[in-house]
C-alpha cells in the first residue's frame, strides 16, 4: 500500500511571499526520506505540501506538481480531505485529543471515515495500531484513561498509532522527536525502522545523527540568503550525503560549519 | 540546594509592593463587604414578609405560596431564553472563529457586540411594539394546529405579550454575552489540536467537533450560566413585554402568564407600602439566592470539565 511521491517544479507561497522555490524530488516507496536544513529553510513547509496541510494557513498556496503514485494531489478534482486520509502526519509536539481516552484517540481517524465499527473490529484496530506504535504493552491496561495522562514519548507514539490506524499510504513526520528525551527518541526511531516495511516515510529533523540513523535518503534544504526563498540544495542516499556530498554547502552544514 | 535555612518572605519590603498589595486587597475586601451588605439588607428588610398575611401578599396566604409562582416564572422565562440563545450563540461564535471569511467575521463580531450595548428598555419596547404583534398570528396558528403539545395549550394571547415573547427578547439580550465568551474560547483552541484533526482527514465541521468543541466545553458551560444569570435578573424588558397574571402554567403562548421576580418588583414596588414592600424585598432575596446557586453550580461544572482534571 505504500506509494512513491514525485515532486516537480514546486513553488510554495505564503500570500505573495515565495517561501520555497523550485523543488524537484522523488521519494521512494517503503523507505525513509529525511529532510534536513537550518530553521526557516522551508523543510516543514515543504512537508506540509505533501498532504495539503499547507493550505490550512490563510493565503498559503503552491504551484507545481506533487504526484503520489501518478495521482496529482493538487488536481482540482482532488479533495484535500481525501488526501489527508491517505497521507498521515505526525507533528513536532505530541497532540493527542485532550478529552479522549487512549482508545478513542487511536480510533479518531477511523470514526471520521464514518465507518460503523463493531466493538470487536475496533478492539482489533486499537490493538494492532498500538502494537504497531510499540505502545501496546505500556497502555493495554489503561486504554480508557485520557491520552494526555501519558508521558511525552508515549503521547507521541499514541499519535503515531492514531496516524497508522487509518492505514495511510504515506506517513509524514515533522520533527517527531524534538520534544522528547533520548530514551523516547530511541523508541520512536526503532518504530520508524519497523514502519518503513509498510509505509513511505518522510521525516523532518534537526538532528543530523537521527537523519543518518533512520533514513535511506536525505534531502538538504537551505536559504540562499536571509529573506530569500528556501530551496532544495541536494538530495542523495544518506550514506553519500554524510560522507561525500555533492555540494559544498551540504558538507559545511553537516560538519557544523554552517554557511 | 544547600542545607542552609532559606528565608521565606523578603526581609526588605519595597514601598511599591506594599502599596499595590494593600490596594488590591482592599478592592477584594470591598467587593465582599458590598455583597454581604446586600445580603444583610435583603434579609433584614425581607424578614417581616415571612409573617405577612394575605392582605399584604396579593391574596396569597403565606410568603412561600406568594413567591413560588414568581420563582417558577423567572426560571421558566430564563430557561427558554437560554434554550433559544445557546445554539444561536454557538453558531455565531463558530462562524466568527472558524467558518466565515475574516472580514465578514469581524463585521458579525462587531454587530453582536453592539447588541450587548443596547439598553434593556429598548429591547422591551421592541418586544412590545414590534415582536409581540407579529407573533400573534404565529401563536394563533400554533394554538390551532399544535395545541396537542402542552406548551402550546390554553387560549392564545391576542396581544402577543406572552412568556414566550418575553423569552425570545431575553434570548436576544443574552446572545451577545454567550457569543462573546464562546467566540473567545473557540479562537483560543490550540492550533496543534486543530491540525491533529485536519491531518487525520477531518472536514471543517469534524475538526470543530474533534478539537474546538471539546476544548471549549468548560467555556460553553460558563458562558451559558452567565447568560442564564443575566436572563434571571433582567427586569425592564420582561416588565414591559410580559402581560403577567401570576399563574403557574407551562402554556407558553396563552393570555395568562406567570410573572418573574424582577419584573414583579419593578411593576409593583412603587405602589407597595409597609409589609408589601418587605415581601417584595424578600422575593428579591430569593432571586439573589437563585443567581448565587446558578453561579456556584456553573463553577462546579467548569471545575469538573477543566482540562487536566479527571
Amino acid at each position: 500500500m505504500a506509494k512513491s511521491i514525485d515532486v516537480s517544479d514546486l513553488n510554495i507561497y505564503y500570500g505573495d511571499f515565495l517561501a520555497v522555490e523550485n523543488v524537484n524530488m522523488t521519494i521512494t516507496a517503503r523507505s525513509v526520506t529525511a529532510l534536513i536544513g537550518p530553521s526557516g529553510c522551508g523543510k516543514s513547509t515543504f512537508l506540509r505540501t505533501l498532504n495539503r496541510m499547507h493550505e490550512v494557513i490563510p493565503g498559503a498556496r503552491v504551484q507545481g506538481k506533487v504526484l503520489v503514485d501518478g495521482q496529482s494531489l493538487y488536481d482540482p478534482q482532488v479533495d484535500p480531505v481525501e488526501v489527508r486520509r491517505m497521507v498521515g502526519m505526525v507533528f513536532q509536539r505530541p497532540n493527542p485529543f485532550p478529552t479522549m481516552s487512549i482508545y478513542e484517540n487511536v480510533l479518531a481517524g477511523l470514526r471520521l471515515n464514518n465507518k460503523r465499527l463493531s466493538k470487536s473490529d475496533a478492539d482489533t484496530v486499537v490493538e494492532r495500531s498500538l502494537q504497531g506504535a510499540n505502545l501496546w504493552t505500556e497502555v493495554k491496561d489503561r486504554l480508557n484513561k485520557p491520552g494526555m495522562g501519558l508521558s511525552g514519548g508515549q503521547q507521541q507514539r499514541l499519535c503515531i498509532a492514531r496516524a497508522i490506524a487509518v492505514e495511510p499510504q504515506v506517513l509524514l513526520m515533522d520533527e517527531p522527536c524534538s520534544a522528547l528525551d533520548p530514551i523516547s527518541t530511541s523508541a520512536v526511531e526503532d518504530l520508524i525502522h519497523e514502519l518503513k516495511e509498510q509505509y513511505t516515510i518522510v521525516i523532518v529533523t534537526h538532528n543530523m545523527q537521527q537523519a543518518a540513523r533512520v533514513s535511506e535518503d536525505t534531502a538538504f534544504f537551505n536559504l540562499s540568503a536571509a529573506g530569500k526563498p528556501g530551496r532544495l540544495v541536494e538530495m542523495n542516499p544518506t550514506k553519500k550525503i554524510f560522507s561525500v556530498p555533492d555540494e559544498e554547502a551540504t558538507e559545511a552544514y553537516i560538519s557544523g560549519r554552517f554557511g | 540546594m544547600s542545607t542552609a535555612q532559606t528565608e521565606t518572605g523578603s526581609p526588605k519590603r519595597r514601598l511599591g509592593d506594599l502599596v499595590f498589595a494593600n490596594l488590591t486587597l482592599a478592592a477584594g475586601v470591598l467587593i465582599l463587604i458590598a455583597l454581604a451588605g446586600v445580603a444583610i439588607f435583603l434579609t433584614v428588610e425581607g424578614a417581616p414578609a415571612l409573617g405577612a398575611g394575605s392582605s399584604d401578599l396579593s391574596g396569597h396566604s403565606n410568603f412561600l405560596t406568594y413567591v413560588a409562582p414568581l420563582v417558577f416564572g423567572t426560571l421558566l422565562a430564563a430557561l427558554i431564553a437560554l434554550l433559544i440563545a445557546l445554539p444561536l450563540s454557538l453558531g455565531v461564535a463558530l462562524a466568527v472563529s472558524h467558518f466565515a471569511p475574516r472580514r465578514v467575521a469581524v463585521l458579525i463580531g462587531y454587530v453582536v457586540d453592539l447588541l450587548a450595548a443596547v439598553p434593556s428598555v429598548v429591547y422591551g419596547l421592541w418586544g412590545i411594539l414590534v415582536l409581540g404583534p407579529r407573533l400573534i398570528p404565529v401563536y394563533a396558528w400554533l394554538s390551532a394546529h399544535a395545541s396537542w403539545i402542552p406548551f402550546f395549550g390554553g387560549t392564545p394571547s391576542n396581544t402577543g405579550r406572552t412568556i414566550l415573547t418575553a423569552s425570545i427578547v431575553l434570548a436576544i439580550m443574552i446572545i451577545p454575552i454567550i457569543t462573546a465568551i464562546t467566540r473567545e474560547i473557540f479562537s483560543q483552541t490550540p492550533r496543534l489540536n486543530e491540525e491533529a484533526a485536519l491531518a487525520l482527514g477531518a472536514t471543517r465541521w469534524e475538526m470543530v467537533r474533534l478539537a474546538v468543541l471539546p476544548y471549549g466545553r468548560s467555556g460553553i458551560v460558563s458562558a451559558a450560566m452567565l447568560g442564564l444569570g443575566r436572563a434571571l435578573g433582567e427586569t425592564m424588558a420582561v416588565a414591559l413585554v410580559l402581560s403577567a397574571s401570576g399563574v403557574v402554567t407551562f402554556h407558553l403562548i396563552s393570555s395568562t402568564n406567570p410573572s418573574t421576580i424582577a419584573a414583579n418588583i419593578a411593576l409593583t414596588f412603587a405602589d407597595a407600602s409597609g409589609v408589601q414592600r418587605n415581601a417584595l424585598i424578600a422575593s428579591g432575596l430569593v432571586l439573589f439566592l437563585i443567581t448565587f446557586v446558578v453561579n456556584f453550580s456553573a463553577r462546579a461544572i467548569v471545575a469538573r470539565y477543566e482540562p487536566g482534571s479527571k
